[in-house]
């Protein structure tokens, strides 16, 4: 992983090409992570795929995640692998949950193709919207099914256990 | 035994007459009714659908065909792969909300006398997995005649569980339970059914399946 | 039906009528290979446009066994969750349970000992082996070579006593838990073991003579499902599918995580990336995890076998009528279950299908706030339209065996 001082010279790279698109970066547990304007995500992306010192060609994982109640309330992960270095690199980018409508964010399928089915997924369950994504449907659920499960406010659904005991002593 | 000598003597001769007549024919002769028969046959021989959701599947049908646990024992290892020409179900594995309609299409199309076997916690009760995406138990839209506890069950759990039903067949039950699952006149035919005349609907859907395709 | 062309799309053996060429008017039929089919290793549904008997255009349609196992974790404590997650990819449940406890142990800051990590990769490599056996069998029985099911699950039973015999479960065992394994293995575990081990070399030359130089075996898997090494990079394939590719690219070597730093083993690389030599990836593999685990079994270090971190790990039960603080935490862990603070992790590891990743997401209290994995065969499973389009109906079925997707991790 790029280490903390690997991490801060990232950052300012970044900011030359693209101001402002770096909101933040931590180095929690030995993995470092940028927060990133959701606006910009897509040059960051790119700068970190293409410029010629980076090389995180590679996304493992695409997922999001809802951090309920703190504010801005969802976030896009991208988990970034440089094969070469074997480095990993954790891009967020922080979305609020709009008053009407859904978080939107531009779709990376052009840069990673792998993030097809992944964002497919995300917006399955959390209602997040990729611009420009080709097929933006449910992937896992039923088509129709109403609602974004994984949301931290969705309920969890299920049946509460009937016991015999309970059901035959107390109606 | 210089008794029995001494009837099979006279059996030959013509000479039992009566009583003494049927109380031979009925030792000698193995006098059942044809239901019991029939339950005795269809037991023995069953041809169960090849069928796995999830962990289960791996346990059974795929463990239990194997030859430590040979289904073929009983008479069932005859898999098929059609609803049609299968006899037996065996709901192995979790029944997601998207596969619910599908199981029961499944049932549908199978032909009656029908049995199914609800493999494992999950399809007979959602299992550990009391939440928005599970049907909590396959009990909820098609009558299953048996179920087998477990996450996963041994197969040995599954075979003990396979001899109990072969012995409720040949018990032969009245199957007149399974209206309380509507799962009378929901029967699904290739032709001259109650919904064989051409469906609108489906022509349309199928149209609409190819533009998925197209888009 | 309306007359479709998909330009750029050859037929691999010529036009379907000679003396015309590939713009002809064509009627392509919409099928649809639904959930539930012997040859579709689970419940996928597939949408297959074919030209005849060639694939046109295909798309797969899942989520016919999807769990809601990511969200039911979010309402269980940390050590709860373990029994949910193996249930996902259900043939390689000790990597489920890996990825979670690592990405766990990593958010607390927790060492295991040394004991634990051998007895860690020595069942991560049986469950490779017993992956590997399952799929070997499923595959050669869709191909037609129906003797290899009964072979390999001759193997796979083996296995299974042996996980029985030290985790007391054939299936989904719950072994691993967070600060090391939850048990010693037994007295007579390690001679069945390698007794086992002395025997899976022969058993996997003995398949090898069957299908290796088969020539209906061959023709099958010969050329089939050739994507290119860039484009499965791109689609973020991983697993013994890159590795055939010619990629040498394995989680176990370039990144250290339990005990693969110390054990001598090779990576099988294949070169065109075809079916055939997935096949070959994959059986050379499992002889490799044979040799890791025989490395594993000599090498195994005395000691403990789960950390001594109260505050994570459950106390020893002698401990519980003689000390009054082992009660309290066993109290503790059990009813509540320890808090982690805030904070999130990306572990991946490298299961039988390719990269395996657990996210945790922790939010200072007792249940995870998002457990997600980047499951191989969701993202693996990308690659089967690049692979079957422009071949035939039967090379789609072989590929998509080749594939080794696990419905279960699929859909999760």
């Amino acid at each position: 992983m790029p280490d903390g001082p690997g991490l801060e010279l990232i950052r300012g790279e970044i900011e030359q090409d693209h101001p402002g698109a770096v909101l933040d970066t931590s180095f929690d547990r030995d993995q470092p992570a940028l927060v990133v304007d959701p606006a910009q995500i897509l040059a960051v992306l790119a700068w970190l795929r293409d410029a010629p010192g980076q090389g995180y060609r590679f996304l493992s994982s695409l997922h999001a995640a809802d951090y309920l109640p703190a504010e801005p309330r969802f976030a896009v992960h991208y988990e970034l692998l440089n094969r070469d270095r074997v480095e990993r690199l954790r891009v967020k980018a922080l979305l609020a949950n709009p008053t009407e409508g859904l978080p939107e964010i531009d779709s990376c399928v052009e840069l990673f193709p792998t993030a097809e089915f992944q964002e497919r997924e995300a917006y399955d369950f959390f209602g997040i919207v990729f611009r420009g994504h080709p097929d933006l449907t449910r992937i896992l659920l039923p088509d129709d099914y109403a609602g974004w499960p994984q949301r931290r406010d969705f309920p969890i659904g299920g049946e509460p256990v009937a016991f015999t005991y309970n059901e035959r002593n107390y109606g | 035994m210089r008794d029995r000598q001494l009837r099979a003597r006279d059996m030959l001769r013509g000479d039992l007459e009566g009583e003494d007549l049927e109380r031979y024919v009925e030792e000698r002769v193995v006098m059942t009714n044809f239901d019991k028969m029939l339950g005795w046959a269809r037991a023995n021989s069953m041809f169960p659908l090849t069928f796995g959701l999830a962990c289960c599947a791996i346990e059974a049908p795929i463990s239990l065909v194997t030859a430590r646990y040979d289904l073929a024992r009983f008479g069932a290892e005859a898999l098929r792969a059609s609803p049609r020409q299968a006899d037996m179900i065996i709901l192995s594995g979790r029944v997601s909300i998207k596969m619910a309609p599908v199981v029961r299409r499944l049932y549908d199309q199978m032909l009656e006398p029908k049995w199914a076997i609800s493999m494992g916690a999950c399809s007979s009760s959602g299992g550990m997995f009391s939440n928005y995406a599970v049907v909590q138990g396959a009990d909820k839209f098609m009558p299953i005649d048996l179920h087998i506890p477990g996450c996963p069950p041994r197969p040995e759990a599954v075979l003990y569980g396979f001899t109990k039903l072969q012995r409720k067949i040949m018990g032969n039950p009245d199957q007149g339970w399974r209206q309380r699952y509507n799962a009378a006149g929901t029967e699904e035919w290739a032709r001259g059914g109650p919904r064989s005349e051409p469906n609108p609907e489906a022509a349309e859907a199928y149209e609409e399946a190819r533009g998925l395709i197209r888009a | 039906m309306a007359s479709g062309h998909v330009p750029g799309v050859k037929h691999p053996y010529g036009p379907l009528t000679p003396g015309t060429s590939d713009a002809a008017d064509t009627e392509v039929m919409t099928i649809n290979i639904g959930p539930h089919h012997p040859a579709t290793h689970g419940v996928l549904r597939l949408v297959v446009d074919l030209d005849g008997e060639v694939v046109r255009d295909l798309k797969p349609v899942i989520g016919y066994v999807h769990t809601g196992i990511e969200k039911s974790c979010e309402d269980k404590s940390y050590w709860k969750v373990i029994p949910f997650v193996e249930r996902m990819d259900y043939v390689s449940y000790f990597f489920q349970m890996e990825a979670f406890c690592g990405a766990v142990e990593r958010l607390i800051d927790l060492e295991i000992p040394p004991r634990a990590k051998y007895l860690r990769t020595i069942f991560l490599e049986l469950n490779r082996i017993h992956s590997h056996l399952v799929w070997l069998g499923t595959t050669a029985l869709d191909l037609g070579a129906i003797s290899m099911l009964w072979y390999c699950f001759r193997e796979r039973d083996k296995i299974l006593d042996l996980f029985e015999m030290a985790c007391g479960q054939r299936m989904h065992t719950r072994y691993f838990q967070v600060g090391g394994v939850i048990e010693d293995i037994p007295r007579g575990f390690e001679p069945k073991l390698r007794e086992f081990l002395a025997d899976m070399p022969i058993r996997v030359q003995q398949y090898q003579a069957l299908l290796d130089r088969n020539e209906v075996f061959l023709s099958r898997t010969k050329d089939v499902g050739i994507v290119s090494r860039e484009r499965l990079l791109e689609l973020g394939v991983t697993g013994p599918l890159l590795r055939a590719a010619g990629e040498p690219w394995d989680l176990r070597k370039t990144f250290d995580y339990l005990a693969y730093p110390e054990m001598d083993f090779k990576i099988p690389v294949g070169t065109v990336g075809d079916g055939y030599d997935r096949y070959r990836v994959r059986v050379a593999e499992m002889v490799e995890s044979v040799r890791i685990v025989e490395q594993a079994l000599d090498g195994l270090p005395e000691g403990p076998f789960i950390a001594d971190d109260r505050k994570y790990v459950l106390p020893p039960r002698s401990e519980l009528s003689t000390s009054m603080e082992s009660l309290i935490h066993h109290f503790k862990l059990v009813t509540e279950g320890y808090r982690v603070e805030a904070g999130e992790v990306y572990y991946a590891i490298e299961s039988p299908r390719g990269e395996l990743g657990c996210f945790v997401l922790a939010d200072g209290s007792s249940k995870p706030a998002r457990v997600h994995f980047r499951d191989p065969s969701f993202v693996n499973l990308q690659a089967f339209k690049d692979m079957s389009v422009g071949g035939y109906v039967a090379d789609m079925i072989a590929s998509l065996g080749m594939l080794d997707p696990i419905l279960g991790g699929v859909d999760r």
